[in-house]
């Protein structure tokens, strides 16, 4: 793995389940980690400002945009990623399935922070209104839905999940 | 069935498609988006990969002094470095679309000898990672001279501005009058004559949220270059690539599977891809360049800014309208990267909706000191509709006509199709005063006009608004040499593969570029309805890979095309492959062709479904058991079967710049409902209605999605998204924090409804789809106008933020100009 320069720090974080004990540079970015260090491709990276939120995971339960973390700070911390959700390699969970049914994505580059997005939105409210759903939306950007579908996906979402 | 037109050669229509096709069959591609399974580019790896950082000018236009990369080359980590005096050895400029002027413009893939947009590619600096190359970048010593800018895509032809382009002399590109009809007795015979002063379609991006990105390695031993990239119409690049750089096509790969949406923007990426082959083969290694989001929007495309003036629309005193008049500058920025295409492709649709018949455009292109334009989602005709649109409303608030009936007056009338233009472009179907009425009823009309006259007095104010709009589709590149009688390019054309293998199974591959469109689900439906299967027997290879699909010179996604062009091919070569399979099949079964039929990936007697072949029994025999079969039908058969899609263009005429410029017209027509707060000027929309045409609909769902995708873009540029540049020509929101980007509480739910009527000249009756044409930024220009108190000055600019409305409202008081004239007579 390509380095980064500067002082390196062994930190124990736990993905999806697995725990990783790891030496990472001071600079690197949690989802630099994520996708380089870890190699998950699942997290992705639309912005450099925290605005788009494609690099959205699940930190103890929270939801983050895992550009605006350092992984030296993710030190103890379990980390859920969009490869953590739906069964084995091809299953679908609740949120999944729903947006495959309602055409909830289309190029799927801002999927994976929007499944994290709803299904931490589901976890607190599991019985949202459109206006509650498009409120937490906020922090994820999508290009090509215009979020009608989405909206929607999460709503048959939370219908199916009560 | 083949429609007869006097139009085009008739077309047969395929009758085999139904079962699945017209189905919202779910997506294939979905499972791995939604698993995190998708391949993007930034997720592609090659061993002994280096990082890519671009030095960029942070000057508008400067003449570069010197570059010193000693300090950054001694880096450790650091293993080659690229510079613009390089680059000036290295690479002849790029092949130009323009005649002369803008033909002589010298343009390379990095500044050579000088800048001239902020953010221009100087020094590329590739390093063990990105990190190093970051840091190894800020040791670059650049000295720059600072030059006199030019921002404004008018004021630009002045003299004593400054000039981008010495070699050019000024800063046109391109002109040429565009004269359909007789608009000079039009104006001298009307009853009425509306001036407009001033028009301005303003610029921005729909930025995709996956930037541009490569991965690129110029092969030492081979002398072969592997392009992985999410470049969108990769034949295109290779074309400006090749010679640029000395190398055949041939020897140049291209390959994407996942793309992060592209909207036209990843179109023009060619310049990047050139210098990092170039990097490639200095370093000899692969390089893997990943574009900032900050660098994307100061750096890679924006959309087509431009402005409309001295407006003059004779009108009768019916409301008929006649035509109009127009000076129209378009701003390209600092090169010509597509351009000057869009001086062509607007006149598309040069009445609109409308049965305008004399027109005349003087337009313009021309060069600012701003990040070259590419062709943006709905490009260049979305500018030309805009301006059409403001002056439908504008002519009905100044005649006192209803904006309704004005438009259902002078649309272009179900019982008109197929529809010549002044152009001699053929609208195909469609059915606008229909829409128009599903348009209303989704907002309820009435209602809002109950509701927008009691709020007069609150202290809001509510606006009602229509836009309407056509999504040409399915390009001529032949209207090319309406702007260069020398370019080489007409007609159109895709190509696809499908075929049986060893073991019975169907796979086809396009030469598409997919950036969410679902090609993979509908190819699949079309085959899958040809070949008697169902689509997930259908195996489309997902993304494009030049060596491993199929390609043609116009190969790519862009310019609402797909279900024409893309499916058209695949269609094509369905039947090509279908007609092989009798045949094999008659003969195994020692029957007539005639007396074969496909069903359920078998081969049998359609009076005795028992006797049946499955497609592994024909592939097998045709791949291992060949001897079974006669020499003859051996010898014809290869059940690898390409087709390659052609529409039935011919040459547009470049002298009296006429011609069959796209083949199919979707259409859009969008009412809104809006409500400004006088205290603020802050809009919000309260309603908003999206009635769509597209012929006839391969999968419904997708096409939906396309509609609402276009409609966010639309509401965005229309309210939000701006690109802002200072006196010095800094662009001032280069990040997603600055521009903001349409989120979700941005764009309202979105009322949807449609109409099919499907197009005569395509084999599937399908018309391309998903540009929208920037309805949205009609129809909310269309509404801000109609909340507007009386004596207001006219909504003159496409992005209406806050304090634009305020002054806006504010004019009315001032009594002021108010940017239109009539002169009735």
């Amino acid at each position: 793995m390509a380095g980064e320069g500067g002082a390196v720090h062994s930190i124990e974080v736990t993905v999806n389940g697995e725990t990783h004990q790891v030496a990472v540079e001071a600079r690197r970015l949690l989802v630099h980690f994520i996708r380089e260090t870890l190699g998950m491709r699942g997290t992705h990276i639309g912005c450099d400002s925290g605005n788009c939120g494609a690099c959205s995971v699940i930190c103890d339960g929270q939801l983050i945009k895992s550009c605006m973390m350092l992984a030296v700070a993710a030190e103890g911390c379990e980390i859920e990623t969009v490869e953590s959700l739906g069964e084995g390699a091809d299953g679908l969970d609740p949120i999944q399935a729903a947006f495959k049914e309602h055409h909830g994505l289309q190029c799927g580059y801002c999927t994976p922070g929007f499944l994290l997005n709803a299904k931490t939105l589901l976890a607190e409210n599991p019985n949202p209104s459109e206006a509650e759903i498009r409120r937490a939306l906020k922090g994820n950007l999508c290009r090509c839905t215009g979020y009608v579908n989405i909206v929607r996906s999460i709503e048959a979402a939370a219908e199916a999940m009560r | 069935m083949k429609a007869e037109t006097t139009y085009y050669p008739a077309v047969e229509q395929n009758e085999r498609l139904g079962a699945y096709s017209g189905q919202s069959v779910p997506r294939v591609e979905d499972k791995r988006l939604l698993k995190g399974q998708g391949a993007f580019v930034d997720d592609l790896w090659m061993h002994r990969q280096g990082h890519v950082h671009f030095v960029r000018s942070p000057y508008a236009h400067a003449r570069i002094v010197s570059v010193d990369v000693s300090r950054a080359e001694a880096q450790p980590g650091v293993y080659a470095t690229l510079t613009g005096e390089e680059v000036g050895v290295l690479q002849q400029p790029y092949f130009q679309m323009a005649p002369e002027p803008g033909g002589l413009m010298k343009d390379y893939c990095m500044a050579v000898g000088k800048a001239r947009y902020m953010g221009e590619p100087v020094v590329a600096v590739l390093a063990e990672s990105a990190a190093l190359a970051r840091d190894a970048a800020e040791l670059i010593d650049v000295v720059y001279e600072p030059l006199g800018v030019t921002l404004d895509g008018v004021a630009t032809i002045e003299p004593e501005t400054p000039v981008l382009h010495e070699e050019i002399g000024s800063n046109v590109a391109w002109h040429g009058v565009y004269d359909y009809g007789d608009v000079d007795w039009a104006l001298e015979n009307a009853d009425h004559v509306v001036r407009i002063d001033r028009l301005h379609f303003h610029r921005f991006s729909s930025a995709p949220l996956e930037t541009t990105g490569a991965l690129v390695n110029w092969d030492p031993g081979t002398g072969e270059i592997e392009f992985r990239t999410n470049n969108q119409m990769p034949m295109f690049a290779a074309m400006f690539i090749g010679p640029a750089i000395g190398v055949g096509i041939d020897h140049m790969q291209f390959s994407s599977q996942d793309i992060g949406g592209g909207f036209g923007i990843k179109i023009t990426s060619y310049t990047y891809l050139t210098a990092l082959a170039l990097l490639s083969r200095k370093a000899g290694r692969p390089v893997k360049w990943s574009e900032t989001r900050w660098e994307h929007l100061a750096a890679s495309a924006h959309g087509n800014e431009r402005t409309f003036l001295d407006i003059e629309v004779p009108v009768m005193s019916d409301g008929t309208i006649l035509g109009f008049k127009v000076r129209a500058f378009d701003d390209a920025g600092a090169y010509l990267r597509y351009e000057p295409l869009g001086a062509v492709i607007w006149s598309q649709v040069v009445p609109g909706n409308y049965r305008l018949k004399h027109v005349r455009v003087d337009y313009t292109e021309t060069l600012t000191n701003k990040c070259p334009v590419g062709p943006n989602r709905g490009y260049s005709r979305l500018q030309h509709l805009w301006m059409i649109e403001r002056i439908v409303d504008i002519v009905a608030k100044e005649l006192g006509f209803d904006p309704v009936e004005l438009r259902k007056l002078n649309y272009v009338q179900p019982e008109d199709y197929p529809y010549e233009t002044p152009n001699g472009c053929i609208y195909d179907s469609g059915d606008y005063p229909t829409m128009l009425e599903k348009a209303l009823e989704l907002i309820d009309y009435q209602g809002a006009r109950k509701r927008q006259r009691a709020a007069a007095g609150t202290g809001k104010r509510i606006g009602i608004g229509i836009g309407s709009t056509l999504d040409s589709g399915t390009n001529n590149f032949g209207q090319s040499r309406i702007i260069n009688s020398a370019l080489p390019f007409s007609g159109n054309g895709e190509a696809a593969i499908v075929r049986l293998d060893l073991y019975g199974e169907v796979t086809v591959t396009i030469g598409t570029t997919p950036q969410g469109q679902g090609h993979e689900t509908t190819a699949a439906q079309v085959t899958a309805d040809i070949l008697g299967m169902s689509p997930d027997q259908v195996h489309v290879a997902a993304g494009y890979n030049k060596a491993a699909n199929t390609y043609v010179g116009f190969s790519g996604t862009y310019a609402s095309q797909f279900a024409v062009t893309g499916l058209g091919a695949v269609m094509g070569a369905a039947e090509k492959l279908r007609g092989e399979i009798i045949k094999v099949g008659a003969c195994m079964l020692g029957a007539e062709e005639s007396d074969i039929e496909l069903a359920d990936g078998f081969v049998r007697l359609a009076a005795n479904h028992e006797v049946a072949i499955p497609f592994i029994g024909i592939a097998a025999t045709v791949f291992a058991n060949v001897a079974e079969l006669p020499g003859e039908l051996a010898d014809s058969v290869t059940l690898n079967c390409r087709y390659v899609y052609r529409p039935p263009f011919t040459v547009p005429d470049h002298e009296t710049k006429t011609g069959k410029l796209t083949l199919t017209y979707a259409s859009q027509i969008h009412a809104a409902v809006i409500e400004i707060d006088e205290e603020t000027g802050l809009v919000a929309i309260l309603d908003y209605a999206a009635v769509d045409e597209c012929g006839r609909k391969i999968n419904p769902k997708i096409v939906e999605g396309q509609v609402h995708g276009a409609t966010a873009h639309g509401i965005g540029a229309a309210l939000h998204e701006s690109f802002e540049y200072d006196s010095e020509g800094q662009l001032l929101n280069a990040t997603f924090a600055d521009y903001h980007a349409a989120t979700a509480l941005d764009v309202p739910d979105i009322r949807y409804d449609d109409i099919e009527c499907p197009s005569p000249f395509t084999p599937n009756g399908a018309k391309g789809m998903g540009e929208g044409g920037g309805a949205p930024l009609s129809t909310i220009c269309s509404a801000i106008e109609d909340a507007l108190p009386e004596g207001a000055h006219i909504v003159f600019d496409t992005h209406n933020h806050s304090e634009r409305v305020y002054e806006l409202l504010r004019s009315a008081a001032a009594k002021g100009p108010r940017g239109v004239e009539v002169e009735s007579r």
